[in-house]
């Protein structure tokens, strides 16, 4: 009963009864259309990065500094180049990048979280002594480090987020895992005389898909935004590709000259970006799992 | 009884539903400290993918407390019993829908009326340790409850008639013994002068002593002249001190029946259930009854207890049967005699 | 007694975790393609000789293998020797004092700020769950938690020094000042925008952990027996649920020393603050290897401090900790 009364309580509302049966139905629909509005965003996204033309980014001196308006929506800047054609361009870059990343990073916590809950104290002990290690140095700091360390670039930068971006969900799993082998079923698999890897495979892997996904779509947003800070600092991607870093850290230069949009159309669309894998993830989880919903 | 029947409210989903078509008072007998009547009890919960089902925890009850009256709501664990004490006190979470009619010495117990009365007319005696704030000495819980002047001279006296040190007062809730801690609530639940007591499974795997130290507590409540509600799956600690027995069963009560009908084979039994249960205990014949208990999610369509009844017919799975008086006591069977 | 044990108990820890740091960042610099002698001598390569480069080697110690280097290194770091920055020509320990305390200012205000308004946003949204309120707290900081720290910053840069004129855009230091001549009013003045955008984005953490805590404590089984003994509204809250989402409020306000850190390293790029987050910029541009291993632990070190603080807190604050768990 404690888990129905947990869902959802009112304490100052009409204490009985709320929300009728009719705008609950529309609950699931809502999170499927959520969740399709955004995929289509980003993949439209991506594929608009591709079909658009290099010509609009191009040095183009009769097209300078110029506002926003219908033939360049986020304007143009003092080379000429098309401000949307290189903001998209960038924002596509950046999801390439987030997805290398965070695979890498959700590949590393499934292992390490795997590992510490089925191998033993000792492993455990040590994994989580790991995941402290990580979470001790303040994350730019670590990027800055491992993006230096691995002479910069592109390199550099992939590396350094994919390096730094499973601790967190580390534990998640850990903690999920700890959970599926205590639960029955695998008890009864264990009475049976399985062995360890058949449990590990058939039971507790098919029960961590779903926190695998879903864990890899919320990594996104954290990727994302390191590769643009860590790019913004100069550590990053080359100063010649069209990433949203490389394109603000351009625009201090120009924002006392008053050219607003240089900056504010970049980063704008680079937060709408990482809301939307942002509201995919949680809506994904709510779907798959309504009670681990924060609502 | 049947006279309210035509006056039973169902509309659901309005906070403050209690109050529509109930502003006149009920004439219910004086003597009827708490009646509950029809009360439904209804969730909307969410599975994987978010399909939503309805789900009706308790749905049908009747049960009556009179002043100075023990009655023992008895039913397995698990089965939503807590959640009717929920329902009294108006406490229960925002998603549960509610239908029927709940009134309290003779009126309506509207949700105006359940903040007004709960925690001095009306209160609650929770299951466990768990019910105190963790990070607050136990005494001043006691005091936060107590609405007049001096709450601390109170809380000393009421520490003082439950045997509780005065020491006991500044330790956590995390502190306390079993026994102590079930003191300690008796003490929160009575500090506000209250006249209708539910408790909630007060005797959950304590200590022999303590569950009767516990159960001497309720007795010299109602003796008092308290209406009290005892809400276990203990039967053999209900018989003890009950004067009435509401089996609860999948949801809704499925007989009322003085005390003095548990004796013997449970010949003066009226439902079939009822009898099972009695004859299940360790002293009768320890035969446990066969089947599962159906869960809120899959009630069947007729007689709750059906597939589990030996008497069951054809009838028994059309509708749900209507409580009914018979011979002192109420049933919900078509077969009982 | 059982504080005491706690407390030192996360000390241990945290030494084991700043050695293996040390060993982890040795490793990884000493594995990387920067030449320090290169990074040292700078734009004078070409007038500096291979015998002179060699001898700066020597000096430093470079030509001896990894392991001596390490210990020499070690060593010299518990003696409280970082070395000497390369391209500040300074000792790296007097490079960090004075440029943390720069950044301690700006951190430290953004921290109270954020801090309070957080909570406070969590408790009304909590309060008010699934009322517009509530939605419209949540959507801000979620938004924000989307947001670029970078970037809040350019925004603030353009209304209020470009578009309001009321602060200059080269921040940091004015020109023609030295750094020990400038007023305390002139740093106040410096650090309003770039401690803004830091508490601005560090609302959202604290807000939406507030909340949720806050939702978990109203739905607890002895907020239900307050309710049932008749307390309810603001009353209620204030008794049961302050005491209750403080703790890990607190906790989480130290926990967050980690992106606090970064975020300033953001936000003084931005704004030109002269503080260490610029210094790490700085040390990690131009191979300055001493002063960026000097920042990463001293980094670590400023979060490690900011959990076991929050842990001491708990630890004496809580009475399940302090008093133990036995019972009477």
């Amino acid at each position: 009963m404690n888990g129905l009364s947990k869902a959802e309580n009112n304490l100052f509302g009409g204490i009985i009864g709320s929300g009728s049966l009719h705008l609950q139905l529309n609950r699931r629909q809502k999170t499927l259309i959520v969740i399709g509005i955004s995929s289509t965003l980003l993949i439209a996204i991506m594929i608009a990065a591709q079909l658009m033309s290099n010509q609009a980014i191009a040095t183009n001196f009769s097209q300078q500094n110029l506002a926003p308006s219908w033939a360049h929506p986020f304007g143009t800047d003092w080379l000429g180049r098309d401000m949307f054609t290189r903001t998209i361009k960038g924002l596509s870059i950046s999801i390439q990048i987030g997805l290398l990343a965070s695979s890498v990073s959700v590949v590393i916590a499934l292992v390490l979280g795997m590992c510490a809950a089925t191998m033993g104290k000792k492993v455990d002990a040590a994994i989580s002594w790991l995941v402290d290690l990580f979470m001790g140095v303040p994350h730019l700091v670590a990027l800055v480090l491992i993006a230096v360390v691995f002479g910069g670039g592109a390199k550099g930068v992939i590396i350094g987020v994919a390096l730094t971006h499973w601790p967190s969900l580390t534990r998640v799993i850990r903690a999920e895992v700890m959970q599926v082998r205590t639960s029955q079923y695998v008890q009864i698999s264990r009475h049976l005389g399985r062995s360890r890897l058949w449990i590990a495979t058939k039971h507790i892997l098919p029960h961590l898909l779903p926190q695998f996904f879903v864990g890899l779509i919320l990594i996104f947003p954290h990727a994302i935004l390191h590769e643009a800070a860590i790019t913004f600092l100069g550590f990053g991607l080359s100063p010649h590709s069209p990433a949203i870093g490389v394109i603000l850290s351009e625009s201090m230069g120009y924002l006392a000259a008053g050219m607003w949009w240089l900056a504010f159309f970049p980063g704008l669309s680079l937060l709408i970006i990482v809301r939307a894998f942002d509201v995919i993830g949680d809506n994904l989880r709510t779907l798959l799992d309504p009670h681990s919903a924060h609502e | 009884m049947n006279s309210y029947n035509n006056i039973k409210n169902t509309q659901n989903n309005q906070p403050g539903y209690l109050d529509k078509g109930l502003s006149q008072p009920l004439s219910a007998p004086k003597d009827e400290l708490l009646l509950v009547e029809d009360l439904s009890v209804a969730f909307v919960q969410y599975q994987k993918g978010l399909k939503q089902r309805n789900l009706e925890v308790i749905c049908d009850l009747d049960v009556s407390v009179k002043s100075g009256e023990i009655v023992a709501v008895v039913g397995s664990s698990g089965s939503g019993k807590s959640l009717l004490a929920h329902a009294i006190l108006g406490i229960l979470p925002s998603n549960a829908k509610v239908s029927g009619t709940i009134s309290y010495n003779g009126e309506a117990l509207t949700v105006e009326r359940q903040k007004l009365l709960r925690g001095n007319q009306i209160s609650l005696i929770p299951q466990s340790v768990n019910y105190l704030d963790p990070l607050m000495r136990v005494g001043q819980q006691v005091q936060n409850t107590i609405k007049t002047k001096d709450a601390k001279a109170v809380q000393e006296q009421l520490f003082k008639r439950y045997h509780l040190s005065e020491a006991a007062g500044v330790l956590y809730p995390f502190q306390l013994s079993g026994g102590m801690a079930r003191r300690v609530l008796v003490a929160t639940a009575v500090s506000g002068g209250a006249r209708l007591i539910i408790a909630d499974e007060p005797t959950p795997g304590l200590h022999p002593e303590v569950v009767a130290e516990t159960l001497s507590h309720l007795k010299e409540l109602a003796s008092q002249g308290c209406g009290v509600m005892m809400i276990t799956h203990d039967i053999e600690a209900a018989m003890k001190i009950a004067d009435r027995i509401a089996v609860f069963y999948a949801g809704t009560t499925l007989e009322l029946a003085p005390i003095e009908d548990f004796k013997d084979r449970g010949e003066a039994l009226r439902h079939p259930y009822t009898k099972a249960l009695w004859m299940a205990l360790p002293e009768n014949d320890f035969k446990p009854i066969p089947g599962f208990q159906p869960t809120p999610a899959d009630l069947p369509s007729g007689c709750l207890f059906e597939p589990r009844c030996q008497l069951r017919t054809a009838e028994c799975s059309a509708d749900r049967p209507e409580m009914r008086d018979l011979r002192g006591g109420k049933v919900r069977c078509i077969h009982a005699t | 007694m059982n504080s005491a044990k706690y407390v030192f108990g996360k000390t241990l820890r945290m030494i084991s975790l700043l050695i293996a740091l040390c060993i982890v960042s040795f490793i990884l610099v000493k594995n990387s393609p920067i030449d320090p002698v290169q990074a040292y001598i700078g734009a004078d390569m070409m007038r500096v000789s291979e015998e002179q480069r060699e001898q700066i080697a020597e000096n430093w110690g470079l030509d001896k293998p990894p392991v001596e280097q390490f210990f020499n290194w070690a060593g010299a770091i518990v003696k409280g020797d970082f070395g000497s920055s390369m391209i500040y020509r300074e000792p790296v320990i007097d490079v960090i004092g004075k440029r943390f305390a720069a950044s301690l200012a700006l951190m430290g205000v953004a921290w109270v700020l954020s801090g309070i308004f957080g909570f406070i946003m969590g408790i009304v949204a909590g309060m008010n769950q699934g009322k517009l309120i509530d939605r419209a707290i949540k959507w801000y900081c979620l938004t924000l938690a989307a947001t670029p720290t970078f970037w809040l910053g350019l925004i603030l840069l353009m209304i209020f020094s470009v578009g309001l004129g009321w602060f200059p855009i080269g921040l940091g230091v004015p020109v023609g000042v030295l750094s020990e001549n400038v007023t305390l009013s002139e740093k106040l003045y410096h650090l309003i925008l770039p401690a803004l955008t830091l508490s601005i984005v560090g609302v959202a953490n604290i807000a939406l952990h507030t909340r949720q805590k806050l939702l978990d404590v109203l739905a607890s089984d002895y907020v239900l027996f307050a309710r049932a003994n008749g307390e309810s509204g603001f009353g209620l809250v204030w008794k049961h649920g302050l005491r209750n989402i403080s703790l890990p409020a607190v906790t989480l306000q130290f926990a967050s020393f980690s992106e606090l850190f970064g975020g300033s390293v953001l936000a003084e790029q931005v704004f030109s603050y002269p503080g260490l987050g610029q210094a790490t910029v700085q040390a990690g541009l131009r191979g300055d290897v001493p002063l960026l291993l000097g920042i990463v632990l001293i980094s670590a070190v400023f979060v490690f401090t900011g959990n076991l603080i929050g842990d001491i807190i708990c630890s004496v604050v809580d009475p399940r900790i302090k008093e133990g768990r036995s019972s009477v």
